[in-house]
């Protein structure tokens, strides 16, 4: 037996907020991208309930242009805890017809997955969706609440939301309506990191510096795969890179990197001066881009 | 891990908020390189000759648009020492609701006053709300000093103008310190102004580092509100019964003597548990669960506390709520009222009076509107387990929940 437990404020507070969700709702969901903010949920779930198991499934909206080893890693994960995990297509909700594929350079599936989405919530009747976003990301995010709701068409009304006070958290909702939760609203970046340091977690390959099929544009580093547009003068070529955010390979610019080691890895965020999000070609769409995603139900 | 300090600042564009919020990013390398472009690139284009740090907080269309703060915004930055989280509330008085939103998750608060204007009707009500939530350290950061020549004298006079004002504070614990700045030129936030050699006092920063957060973390009784129980049904945990929440007040050991709520069962704690280990005792402000020597029925909205700290039980409540919605609350009205995991229907019996936020007194009310700070009286259902809110922060505070629209329409400080 240890002698005295002592608290780690932001994990606390996680836990308390897995704990209110599974207590106020009966439906809940985890939205896992395979991204190091869901990881990092998926630990702290199984801290929350331990020694029973995580008493809700993973969600995964698949675009059908994830990095193949974020896949792998999901994959893996489910398996070794025993969890549920649901899959769902945006593939799909384009051979129905609901959404539009665009097209063109800056061609990317990270919008239409809301109406995959919002079809999954309605499709299992999920009354909260816990999922990974941080305060600190991005400024429209910075105004979220931790329960936060959404109406029938998953929609954020930003300016009318729920007043929170310390940590008693209103999870009542009318048929219809649902809650996105964000448990690790208050942790930045560098404590994610610092999190996954400590407890020694894995994380999937592409965080770490590996040679790729790169090409330059706009100044930022993009992937060369199959579905990604590409100009003929964009020259694909070969280079050390990593990623310091996990979305669609359409819309996540690599950085150039040497760190092979999750404490490398770790260093170089400390030392970093530009913002995670810098690297998220679907931000600078424009200076409002995440709070409109928002409004329309995005995650 | 880190300390992390909760800071609650208020105030308008005006009074240089953003901007000392901002500089604090700025002088402790927190803005990074892209959002720096972004401000110097939006700073350029409204024609400014200085950085317009109102977009590191501003962070809704419309209030870039119209250049105000509407709702709380969270912000972060770290030193090798701490990480700090500001919550930044607008400071109007149609605003109030959220400037106690922002209030209630801080243990500092910094109130900012414009140099060439003094102590204001607004400073009344920021000082209002902080003596209304008890929150422990104060800062009183005046600023624009560069606009009064850095005058010792002005500072001094202003001072004295907010002692007295301190003077009526229902919260002689707090600590109220006086720091003069300049901040658009980043005076006296992080490094020492060259300009006011009078001033010998810390910067901003220098007096956040040395707080201790044992002294700003609120203490009381151990309470542990049951959040949910944790029950395995597998072959290895058959028997395994975990009651799991977060500890508020104080720590918990092995061995000590408990009382479970409201069945007024006593036991004794075997176990404490945190995921996969079994320790000695945990601080407050752990979310453990733990097991009890007996097997008593305990269920969410229960609470375990110490056999000989028994909390207030009652069914009848004297509180302070700050109203937070459209709808007027009115005698008779009923609502669902919140504390911690515990959710009793309630009834306003009576509605005492409103406070008003710049100290001149309380006027008799039958009704508060929204933004409104009044007493009342509520009946409930059934007994919850409560402190007074001077003597136990969070077991002497609830929400009250619109049982038709199921929003949070206010908060209460029970008296």
């Amino acid at each position: 037996m240890k002698n005295r437990l002592q608290t780690n404020a932001l994990e606390s507070e996680a836990i308390y907020i897995f704990r209110e969700v599974i207590a106020q709702f009966d439906r809940p969901v985890l939205l896992f991208s395979g991204g190091k903010d869901s990881i990092t949920l998926v630990r702290l779930a199984q801290k929350a309930f331990f020694p029973a198991k995580i008493p809700f499934p993973l969600l995964h909206i698949d675009t059908g242009h994830n990095f193949p080893e974020t896949i792998a890693f999901r994959d893996a994960l489910v398996a070794e805890l025993g969890l549920e995990l649901i899959v769902r297509n945006v593939q799909q909700t384009i051979d129905a017809g609901k959404v539009i594929e665009e097209s063109g350079r800056y061609a990317s599936r990270n919008t239409l997955q809301t109406t995959t989405l919002l079809d999954a919530i309605e499709e299992f009747k999920f009354d909260a969706c816990i999922g990974g976003a941080r305060r600190d990301e991005e400024k429209a995010r910075a105004k979220e609440r931790i329960f936060s709701v959404r109406d029938d068409f998953g929609q954020w009304d930003e300016k009318n939301q729920r007043p929170e006070l310390f940590d008693i958290l209103n999870g009542k909702i009318e048929n219809g309506q649902n809650v996105r939760v964000f448990p690790i609203s208050n942790w930045t970046e560098l404590d994610v990191w610092n999190y996954i340091e400590a407890e020694n977690m894995a994380i999937p390959s592409i965080y770490f510096s590996h040679l790729r099929k790169v090409f330059i544009r706009d100044g930022l580093i993009w992937s060369h795969a199959d579905f990604v547009y590409q100009e003929k003068d964009e020259v694909t070529e070969e280079r050390m890179v990593r990623f310091r955010t996990v979305g669609d390979m359409t819309c996540t610019a690599a950085v150039e990197s040497e760190a092979h080691t999750l404490q490398e890895v770790v260093n170089e965020i400390r030392q970093s001066t530009i913002s995670e999000r810098g690297a998220r070609i679907d931000d600078k769409r424009s200076e409002a881009a995440m709070e409109k995603r928002k409004q329309q139900g995005y995650f | 891990m880190m300390d992390v300090l909760k800071i609650a600042t208020a105030g308008s564009v005006d009074d240089g908020k953003s901007t000392l919020i901002g500089r604090l990013l700025y002088d402790t390398q927190s803005l990074t390189s892209d959002k720096l472009e972004a401000i110097e690139k939006s700073s350029k284009q409204k024609g400014y000759d200085y950085l317009d740090f109102s977009l590191a907080t501003d962070g809704l269309v419309a209030e870039r648009e119209q250049g105000i703060t509407i709702d709380v915004a969270h912000i972060y930055f770290s030193t090798a020492k701490k990480s700090y989280i500001i919550a930044d509330s607008p400071g109007h008085v149609e605003y109030t609701r959220n400037m106690v939103t922002g209030a209630s998750t801080s243990q500092v608060s910094i109130i900012l006053i414009d140099a060439r204007k003094g102590v204001i009707e607004q400073t009344y009500r920021h000082f209002f709300i902080n003596n209304l939530l008890r929150i422990k350290e104060v800062i009183v950061a005046i600023n624009k000093m560069d606009l009064v020549d850095y005058s010792e004298e002005v500072f001094n006079t202003i001072r004295a103008d907010f002692q007295a004002l301190n003077a009526k504070s229902t919260f002689k614990e707090q600590t109220v310190n006086y720091i003069p700045l300049s901040a658009i030129n980043g005076g006296n936030i992080v490094t020492t102004s060259e300009n006011m050699p009078w001033y010998h006092g810390p910067t901003i920063l220098d007096y956040l580092e040395n707080l201790k957060a044992t002294e700003v973390h609120e203490k009381g009784q151990f309470r542990f509100p049951i959040q949910t129980v944790i029950r395995p049904k597998t072959s290895e945990y058959h028997d395994f019964r975990g009651y799991a929440g977060k500890i508020y007040g104080a720590d918990i050991s092995v061995g000590d003597k408990v009382c479970v709520l409201p069945s007024l069962n006593e036991s004794r704690i075997t176990k404490i548990h945190f995921f996969d280990q079994e320790y000695q005792s945990a601080e407050a402000g752990s979310s453990i669960s733990i097991e009890l020597a007996d097997d008593i029925n305990v269920t969410r909205g229960d609470m375990i506390v110490k056999a000989t700290e028994l909390p207030t039980i009652e069914k009848e409540i004297h509180a302070i709520v700050c109203w937070m919605d459209h709808k007027k609350m009115v005698i008779g009205a009923k609502y669902m009222l919140q504390h911690h995991s515990n959710r009793v229907l309630g009834k306003v019996e009576n509605i005492l009076n409103t406070i008003a936020t710049d100290y001149s007194g309380k006027s008799p009310a039958s009704e508060l509107a929204l933004n409104e700070i009044g007493e009342v009286v509520i009946k409930l259902s059934k007994a919850i387990y409560f402190d007074k809110y001077e003597e136990h922060k969070s077991n002497g505070s609830f929400i009250l929940i619109d049982v038709a629209t199921n929003t949070t329409a206010a908060v209460g400080f029970i008296q």
